[in-house]
């Protein structure tokens, strides 16, 4: 599904990503940890192809296409999705409008007409309450005035509409209340398939009593400095990243 | 293509103007320039009554004393009065026109500017007056709207067929001495729409004009009056649109808007006019007076979708007169390229218990310069008057400018006055959160628009509110589709 390959980014001359190596197949759930600020969120945004990122070497490559010259929409597009850590408001364009225009915006890539009225209408109430949404929610301007958890549940609920193939959730857990955590999780659990595959970034073990995954790797400085199977989620959650920095030293 | 500020910036650059053909209908054309035998020769072309050329004249005196007014925070070269033609026709132009009769070079134009002036209309209810440069061309559904009493035709006929009407109305709400551009549409307006609705009647259709600058070297002045007698409603819209063309043109219009007691006037319009290309260069200079009187329990609302014009100066005003009167103001206004618009309201409270909404957006792009200008008075007598104003800008890039210079004159201390203004920029934020759900750029920019639009868009009636949106998504896109 994806792979990257010795990826190095920077921002504004300043290197942040110092050569990813990640091999993600279909059907696979990867956790990715590591302390504040070792670059989860750019490596996401890499992935989705920020542009204020420049990709110094090394390649992205989604079923086997290098994505360095595909745009963030097209990316959209092969089925990449990000949950954003932190997402963007914007006033006046309900949750329903957007949905509806990103994916409008799908399937004309792919060729296909709209998506008629019907089936949107279907399709939204289906995952509104798969997701326990309030169908009322779902006409406020997107994000403005929701909730951190809010926030949160409707980033699921836009990779809900879109079923991606490749999901990246940044941080997804955090600021969801225990109930509103289990609903999410459930939500990206019936959505997993042999098909597609999930990226998770977190800090804690208990979304990953929900979503469990089959890796789990740690970000340090730039680079993943330890891999292992779900043990290596509670190890750190025992003992913390020191170990693993002290051992990434050596 | 995810992007940074500089090709947010070039994006925008690429906007065209979809209207920016020229028809070629044979027209008669006057000279260049202006003097008091070319006032006279516009009345007589329109064969109008003595009262109606003394009031010109009159006009005209005062204007040549005038100063063009400067503190708008615009800046072009001013307009070379004497190098204008102040009117100009379409030729095949029969006064008891039916549609079939129009010159198909003219129908041809109408359907390049989306407007169909028959069969389409009819199913959405809206009769339409069609003036080109200087002249009416075609009114539409007379006779359905006779039915209910409503006149709805150009002025030029108006001041034939109903001149008592006429002659209480016109520049009873904007003085010919108002100011600069007033004064001269009072000596060379050459036609408008007429609108009167009787007493009680509720006008079933919406009405609509549309302006049309087509020969190079002239002026459009257009003067439009609508009546609502008491009791009575009706929804007005109008569009306007021009060629592309280096020089600059000049639009002078008055509209004026009475709304006796409890009568209620919607006034929308959708201002289009050659923007001038990206150099800046051509454009209409759009200089406008607008007012509205509203009598007792009367309600205006004007809403405006102003994305033409090199130049924009425009304040559509209330005067809320009688007791319980509501003025209502709803303004997007964009700017792109080099444009400027120094647009805004004026809402005079002299009765008891008015009420007036104010709420502006303006959204500059390019190195284009948006500024809302309004002013809120509230006289002595005017007990329990409130005023609610909202100013909002979006801005494209860093070379534009948003500014406002909101008013307040408050006489009365039990006036209730609350004003909010905004700020905010097109973040890279938002357009990749856009992106990254699978929506280009250009679409990205339109939903957020539209978005930040969405409080006056939805004041127009249905069919105008989508063109408008597409109107607002060409104003600030690159392609034209
Ligand atoms: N646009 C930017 N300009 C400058 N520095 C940046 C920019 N974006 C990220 N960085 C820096 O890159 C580093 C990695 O940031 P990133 O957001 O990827 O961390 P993270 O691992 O997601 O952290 P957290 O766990 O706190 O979310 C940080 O030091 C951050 O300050
Ligand atoms: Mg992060």
């Amino acid at each position: 599904m994806l792979q990257i390959k010795n990826l190095h980014a920077s921002v504004e001359g300043k290197e942040i990503l110092k050569g990813i190596n990640l091999e993600v197949k279909a059907g696979e759930v990867h956790a990715i940890m590591g302390p504040n600020g070792s670059g989860k969120s750019t490596l996401s945004s890499v992935i989705a192809g920020k542009e204020e990122f420049d990709v110094t070497e090394g390649q992205v490559i989604l079923q086997g296409e290098d994505l360095e010259d595909v745009s963030p929409e097209e990316r959209s597009h092969k089925g990449i999705f990000l949950s954003f850590q932190y997402p963007v408001e914007i006033p006046g364009v309900s949750v329903t409008n957007f949905m509806k225009t990103a994916i409008n915006e799908g399937r004309k890539a792919r060729g296909l007409e709209d998506m008629p009225a019907k089936d949107m209408l279907k399709l939204i109430r289906e995952k509104s309450e798969m997701l326990e949404i309030d169908r009322k929610f779902l006409s406020r301007s997107l994000n403005q005035g929701f909730s951190g958890g809010e926030k949160k549940r409707n980033e699921i609920f836009q990779m809900a509409m879109l079923e991606p193939k490749l999901a990246i959730l940044d941080e997804t857990d955090s600021g969801l209340d225990i109930d509103a955590l289990r609903i999410v999780a459930n939500g990206v659990n019936k959505l997993k398939s042999k098909d597609n595959a999930v990226i998770l970034i977190t800090h804690y073990q208990r979304l990953l009593d929900y979503i469990v995954p089959d890796f789990v790797h740690v970000l340090h400085n730039g680079k993943i400095v330890k891999s292992g199977g779900k043990e290596l989620a509670l190890e750190l959650e025992e003992k913390g990243y020191d170990w693993i920095k002290n051992e990434a030293v050596v | 293509m995810a992007y940074t500020e500089e090709e947010l910036k070039k994006e925008l650059e690429t906007k065209e103007y979809e209207y920016g053909f020229y028809t070629d209908i044979e027209s008669d054309t006057f000279p260049i320039g202006l003097n008091e035998d070319i006032v006279r020769a516009i009345s007589k072309k329109k064969n109008e009554p003595e009262w109606m050329t003394d009031w010109r004249i009159e006009a005209y005196r005062v204007w040549e004393k005038m100063e063009e007014p400067e503190w708008a925070n615009v800046h072009y070269t001013k307009p070379d009065f004497q190098a204008i033609s102040y009117y100009s026709a379409p030729k095949k132009n029969d006064p008891n026109k039916s549609l079939d009769d129009v010159d198909p070079e003219l129908l041809e134009m109408y359907k390049k500017l989306g407007i169909s002036v028959d069969e389409q209309k009819k199913l959405q209810n809206v009769a339409v007056d069609i003036v080109v440069d200087s002249v009416s061309v075609a009114t539409t559904f007379k006779k359905t709207l006779g039915e209910k009493g409503i006149i709805f035709m150009p002025i030029s006929e108006a001041i034939q067929e109903h001149p008592e009407l006429v002659k209480k109305y016109m520049g009873s709400i904007v003085p010919t001495t108002d100011n600069f551009y007033a004064a001269l549409n009072s000596a060379v307006f050459t036609d408008g729409s007429f609108c009167y609705i009787p007493k009680g009647v509720r006008c079933p259709m919406e009405l609509s004009t549309y302006f049309r600058i087509n020969q190079a070297g002239t002026g459009q002045f257009e003067r439009t009056l609508v009546i609502a007698d008491e009791g009575s409603y009706v929804s007005y819209l109008e569009g306007c649109t021009a060629p592309s063309r280096d020089e600059n043109q000049l639009h002078a219009a008055v509209v004026e808007l009475i709304a006796l007691d409890d009568a209620e006037i919607k006034y929308s319009t959708v201002q289009n006019w050659f923007p001038g290309n990206k150099e800046g260069k051509g454009g209409v200079y759009n200089f406008v007076t607008k007012r509205a009187l509203c009598e007792k329990n009367a309600k205006v609302s004007w809403t405006q979708v102003e994305t033409g014009s090199a130049v924009t100066w425009k304040y559509p005003s209330c005067i809320l007169k009688g007791d319980n009167s509501i003025g209502e103001f709803y303004s997007i206004a964009v700017t792109n390229n080099y444009q400027q618009a120094d647009t805004g309201t004026k809402m005079i409270h002299l009765g008891k218990n008015t009420r007036s909404t104010i709420i502006s957006k303006g959204i500059s792009a390019g190195k284009s310069q948006n500024s809302y200008r309004g002013l809120v008075q509230i006289n002595s007598r005017a007990d329990n008057a409130r005023n609610f104003s909202q100013c909002d800008s979006l801005l494209m890039g860093n070379e534009c400018g948003a500014h406002t210079f909101p008013y307040i004159e408050a006489k009365n201390k039990t006036a209730q006055i609350e004003h909010e203004a905004t700020t905010s920029k097109i973040g890279e934020d938002q357009i990749f959160y856009c992106n990254q759900r699978g929506i280009p750029t250009e679409k990205a920019i339109a939903l957020i628009v539209n978005g930040f639009s969405k409080e006056v868009l939805n004041k127009l009636p249905m069919e105008f509110a989508v063109e408008a949106q597409k109107l607002l998504e060409i104003s600030l896109e690159g392609s034209v589709g």
